[in-house]
């Protein structure tokens, strides 16, 4: 699962490259458009995500303590956070869309050059970190039915514990992601 | 752990409140970078991995930044 993970920063880190090279040449555009965004709203889904971790790291440790109904209800929470900080995602973008802007919108092409980027890659990026948390959420599914099965069980849970590493990633992208594009100064 | 993570990104939301400029940024990236570091360690447990992973995720991220290093050099010197 570490290999995996290894790719996963590769990817993100080629959008971020590319990202880099775009804000390095359009400063005040970049932060112009990151104006639009709401930092609180941001700074919530980044609350969700982590405190969605933590329930993760905390339905392994009970679940290796033999304590099985509290790692499914940890399990069942880091789901759940998962699915809030989609809904989040989800207002976000609807709101944003809603006022024309969306790639290649009319409403968009308008706007300076910095900011067709920002937007650009804020739907591409966050779009793509969107669909590895929705992945996530399938996984930890099939991960709470195995573990409700017993086929995971407190001598075997390597699967959960490459799940959670996953997950963990998952987060771990979006720590960036918030900074990059909602806390620009 | 948790709680040192959701007062880092505090920090990093009210430091954008100050309007500092560019300092905020980088001030906005480290902290990331810490919380980054502080979920590889103690939600992944980096530490328990063995030494060729530590090894090998610690290359990536050298690659990673030799992408970066090297495309900035050939973007800004055209």
């Amino acid at each position: 699962m570490w290999l995996f993970l290894f790719t996963e920063i590769l990817l993100f880190g080629g959008m971020f490259l590319l990202y880099a090279v775009d804000r390095a040449k359009h400063a005040a555009e970049f932060h112009a458009a990151a104006e639009g965004l709401n930092r609180f709203v941001g700074a919530a889904n980044t609350i969700i995500l982590l405190t969605s971790s933590l329930t993760m790291a905390l339905s392994i440790a009970e679940l290796r303590s033999g304590r099985r109904e509290r790692s499914l209800m940890f399990q069942s929470l880091t789901i759940l956070f998962g699915c809030i900080f989609l809904g989040v995602k989800y207002f976000e973008w609807t709101a944003k869309i809603g006022h024309g802007i969306f790639p290649d919108s009319p409403e968009l092409m308008k706007l300076p050059k910095g900011q067709i980027l920002f937007y650009g890659l804020y739907f591409v990026m966050t779009g793509l970190h969107g669909v590895h948390v929705l992945a996530g959420i399938v996984v930890l599914v099939f991960m709470l039915i195995s573990t409700i099965n017993r086929r995971i069980t407190h001598h075997d849970y390597v699967r959960i514990e490459n799940s959670g590493l996953y997950w963990h990633l998952v987060d771990t992208i979006w720590v960036y992601l918030f900074p990059l594009f909602y806390l620009i100064t | 752990m948790w709680l040192a993570l959701v007062c880092l990104t505090a920090t990093a939301v009210w430091v954008y409140f100050l309007h500092i400029g560019h300092a905020g940024s980088i001030i906005a990236l480290t902290i990331a970078s810490i919380k980054a570091g502080l979920i590889l360690l103690f939600f992944m447990h980096l530490h328990y991995a063995g030494r060729l992973i530590q090894t090998i995720f610690l290359i990536s991220l050298a690659l990673v930044g030799a992408i970066v290093a090297f495309t900035f050099l050939d973007v800004f010197l055209r």
